[in-house]
């Protein structure tokens, strides 16, 4: 009990989220008598949210160097509409029109971390600005309409699903197979790395918590997937997902550049001292974050099969809300993926229940307003109390 | 029986693992001009905090009277409230407010809370001609320059009906002339009845205003020199400044010195925002093994020269050239001068050396992830093996590598720099005050661990302000005055008085003597 106590005072930031997702995805599942955890509205939880997920990975990154991008629901926007532009008034085929769209994302990226890095300019004018720029030039492109139907085979960003090559009847066997394949890689990947902290006489934990985490952990996932392989399967958007957070946790933890992200946003002198090109870093950063924003734009045009002008309006303030929920911090230095992610699903949780039990908009905007401001401000005391 | 406006008494102040001032004693006469000097590190800055209640009563033991009551200060309020008023070093002026606001700035002339600005500026123009100066009350305070910044600060004392002031470094940033009119203005206020008292390293100066000189050696008052029974001359204040023996707290060492491995020549440096010269023509070596020191005192260029050096971290307009074992190098970047073997440890650990908020394996690998990853995957398992490798070579205090470089004590920090520029493997180390703000046991650990490296064949250069720690442990020494190299002294030649004769600008005259 005393190491249980220990352990989760040392990580509360981590701990108390995914506590403070399970509070919540409880408290919708009793509101809703049950709805909001069955198999059908977990898939729609999924489809609703997965394009927030894909911009909170690129923003944490963002946030992680100290900077914030507010663009990024006009970029959205943007690359919904050139999309539409090309596939729909120009007929290019959907793939030559995606890589075009992945590809001007990253243009977008590369114009504003050059100002940001470069020049100098806080990355808040310089974004701020961007969300201007985009948005009207969404309205320009689309002049001021909604561009409709994409292409069927466009369909394959939200709507799809993954195939089950074993054919089953009723259930999705692929999907079950998948997931017991990654709770293998789960259970390897944990007993790897006690095996190095132990062999080096790192900071262990005691294995009875460790077997309880992942118990728990696999468990979740289990019947995570089991409930969407009662309905359709994994949807191709949580692919695109779970990618994107084993890419991203691989790179901020294992690669160099994950690191002069890391060591950029926690002392730039230093950094800089150390020889880390640290305006290269954070040009690098705000051009991945363009490419991923293009991909939720992709995914979010695809979903609601138009391009619109109106298009991931504030969405940006949506991701920036996930990552900081996630546990980072606006000084920069802290952060995590898998955090950005949680903080995401808290927010699509709060979405999706909230809807469920048919609380208006206008409770909504508040109660989510006030989550943001108790998670951060719950870390801020934490810290101070920690500092004393 | 003399009329002292201050008397501080058995003051003692100790810091984790370090005593600042040790029974320090100081007696200041009404209306004279009191010197205190000292090295670095001396314990000055430290009295004046004690007196001026930066830090409160409470904190440290012994009593301070002022005009013959016994106070106890809680914050820099009360004793301002008092007439006592400091000027530090680092002028605390805004720069974009004019002079008239930075003057009454927190004491604004106001009704109600409403400015009063006919007030303000009339005030202050009284208080301008009184500093003698003439610039308008309304010119932003970013448009003039330092030696009238410092008119202003005195203007501001003057304001708040100042008995005592206290100027720590006044004429460190200034020129000769506003040096000059600043020290003629003390002396008019001295006529006023102000009583000052001026902290400075210029002797020249300390001197030649002073009616008497308290000098501070190691935390412990050891004289107190009245300008009108004994006259002070230079030579007498640095006697008092160095007169103590070299103890035995560095590591014995047998240099094994070889060729010369680093060689700078002709090196010239400008301020980066300035247009003045801050390393004027500086020509140096350092040889296979050996420990070279820099000396000279806040201000003369040491850590600029060497952050110009290492990528061109600090200045611009730099000119000059770098030779490594007879080849000329090219360092224009930090990741160039890493490659090229050079290794620089700031002077400022938190802000320059540390992600504090990183561990301690991570902070170490920083500067050189090649050497632990490969198609930049980092292999995790060879960084743990390193970087606890070095933690237990430089034996880090720490339960275990994964520890925040945050939560460590200054020492163990410290440590983690050097590791982290060690594990850089570099031919060239370059140490800006390795042991600031350490306890003696971690300095003596560093100083072991900086003659292992030059053991190992490292060209290591150590910059420090701390005189004894310069003797101690280099073979070589350079002294460096106003972005100059004024002086190269080794063996005999490098005592306490030679350096500071070189440190202070009074020149090798006498060492011209004894040659």
């Amino acid at each position: 009990m005393q190491t249980l106590i220990s352990l989760f005072k040392n990580n509360i930031r981590e701990y108390g989220m995914i506590i403070a997702l399970v509070f919540i995805a409880s408290l919708f599942w009793v509101l809703t008598d049950g709805i909001s955890l069955n198999s059908l509205n977990l898939t729609n939880l999924i489809l609703q949210n997965g394009f927030i997920l894909v911009l909170a990975v690129g923003m944490v990154l963002v946030i992680i160097t100290g900077n914030i991008d507010l663009s990024v629901g006009s970029v959205v926007a943007f690359v919904g509409a050139i999309a539409g532009v090309l596939m729909i008034n120009n007929n290019v085929p959907v793939w030559i029109a995606v890589i075009l769209s992945l590809f001007v994302g990253a243009l977008i990226g590369v114009w504003q971390g050059f100002w940001i890095a470069y020049i100098g300019i806080p990355s808040f004018i310089v974004t701020l600005a961007g969300m201007l720029i985009f948005r009207g030039l969404t309205l320009y492109l689309l002049d001021g309409q909604s561009l409709a139907p994409f292409p069927d085979a466009f369909g394959t960003f939200s709507g799809a699903f993954l195939p089950d090559i074993f054919g089953g009847e009723g259930i999705h066997i692929f999907s079950l197979v998948l997931s017991g394949i990654m709770s293998l890689v789960l259970v390897y990947l944990e007993f790897s790395k006690r095996k190095t902290q132990v062999q080096y006489n790192l900071e262990i934990l005691p294995l009875w918590l460790i077997v309880a985490k992942l118990a728990i952990l696999l468990f979740a996932i289990n019947w995570f997937v089991y409930q969407l392989a009662t309905n359709k399967g994994i949807p191709m958007v949580l692919l695109i997902v779970i990618g994107l957070i084993i890419i991203y946790t691989f790179v901020m933890n294992n690669t160099v550049m994950g690191r002069y992200i890391y060591a950029t946003g926690g002392n730039k002198k230093a950094a800089d001292l150390s020889g880390i090109k640290t305006k290269r870093v954070v040009f690098w950063v705000f051009v991945n974050n363009g490419v991923l924003a293009a991909l939720a734009g992709l995914i979010f045009a695809s979903r609601l099969n138009s391009a619109t002008p109106a298009a991931g309006n504030m969405l940006e303030l949506d991701a920036i809300a996930a990552v900081f929920i996630g546990g980072a911090s606006m000084a920069g230095g802290v952060g995590t993926v898998i955090g950005a992610i949680v903080g995401g699903l808290v927010m699509g949780v709060m979405n999706n229940g909230m809807s469920l039990i048919s609380i208006g908009i206008d409770w909504q905007q508040f109660i989510k307003g006030m989550v943001l401001l108790f998670a951060v401000g719950f870390d801020v005391f934490n810290k101070n109390r920690a500092g004393k | 029986m003399a009329d002292y406006i201050l008397e501080m008494r058995n003051i003692t102040k100790t810091f984790p693992g370090v005593k600042a001032l040790d029974n320090v004693n100081l007696k200041v006469e009404k209306g004279e001009i009191h010197s205190l000097v000292g090295e670095n590190g001396a314990g000055k800055s430290t009295l004046m905090k004690v007196l001026s209640g930066v830090y409160p009563h409470g904190s440290y033991d012994g009593a301070i009277y002022f005009d013959g009551n016994e106070c106890h200060f809680k914050d820099i309020k009360q004793s301002e409230e008092l007439g006592i008023v400091i000027i530090h070093q680092e002028l605390a002026l805004s720069p974009f407010l004019s002079i008239a606001e930075n003057i009454f700035l927190g004491n604004e002339r106001k009704k109600y809370n409403i400015m009063k600005w006919q007030d303000t500026f009339s005030e202050a123009k009284k208080l301008l001609e009184r500093v003698g100066l003439k610039d308008s009350p309304e010119t932003p305070v970013m448009n003039i320059g330092v030696g009238k910044q410092q008119l202003v600060e005195i203007a501001k004392a003057l304001s708040k009906n100042v008995k005592l002031l206290i100027l720590d470094e006044p004429t460190a940033a200034l020129n000769e002339t506003d040096s000059a009119n600043l020290l003629k203005l003390l002396g008019e206020l001295k006529n006023e009845g102000i009583t000052s008292i001026l902290i400075s390293h210029k002797l020249n100066e300390v001197s030649s205003i002073s009616d008497s000189i308290t000098i501070l050696r190691d935390g412990q008052t050891i004289e107190t020199i009245d300008t009108k029974e004994e006259k002070a001359s230079e030579d007498r204040i640095i006697k008092g400044m160095v007169g103590r023996e070299l103890k035995s707290r560095f590591p014995d060492r047998n240099a094994k010195i070889g060729d010369v491995v680093f060689e700078v020549k002709n090196w010239n440096v400008y301020h980066p925002q300035q247009d003045r010269k801050v390393i004027d023509n500086a020509n140096f070596n350092i040889k296979s093994g050996e420990i070279v020191g820099i000396a000279g005192l806040m201000g003369a260029g040491r850590t600029e020269l060497a952050m110009s050096i290492f990528g061109k971290t600090y200045g611009k307009k730099i000119t000059g050239e770098l030779y490594k074992n007879g080849k000329k190098i090219k360092a224009d970047t930090v990741s160039e001068a890493i490659k090229q073997g050079i290794a620089y440890v700031s002077e400022d650990r938190k802000t320059y050396g540390l992600n504090l908020i990183d561990d301690i394996k991570r902070n170490i690998t920083l500067s050189n992830l090649n050497r632990i990853s490969k198609n930049s995957i980092i292999d995790e398992r060879k960084e743990v093996k390193e970087a606890q490798f070095l933690r237990e070579k430089l034996n880090i205090k720490t339960p275990s590598l994964q520890q925040l470089a945050g939560n460590l004590s200054g020492g163990n920090q410290q440590k983690i720099v050097l590791s982290k520029w060690i594990f850089t493997e570099p031919d060239i180390l370059i140490l800006d005050e390795p042991t600031r703000g350490i306890d003696v046991g971690a300095k003596y650990e560093i100083y072991t661990q900086i003659n292992e490296l030059a053991a190992e064949g490292l060209a290591v250069l150590v910059i420090s302000s701390e005189l004894p720690e310069v003797l101690g442990l280099a073979d070589r020494i350079y002294v460096m005055n106003e972005g100059k190299i004024t002086g190269e002294l080794e063996g005999e030649d490098a005592d306490q008085e030679h350096v500071m004769r070189y440190m202070t600008g009074t020149g090798g005259a006498k060492r011209a003597n004894v040659n």
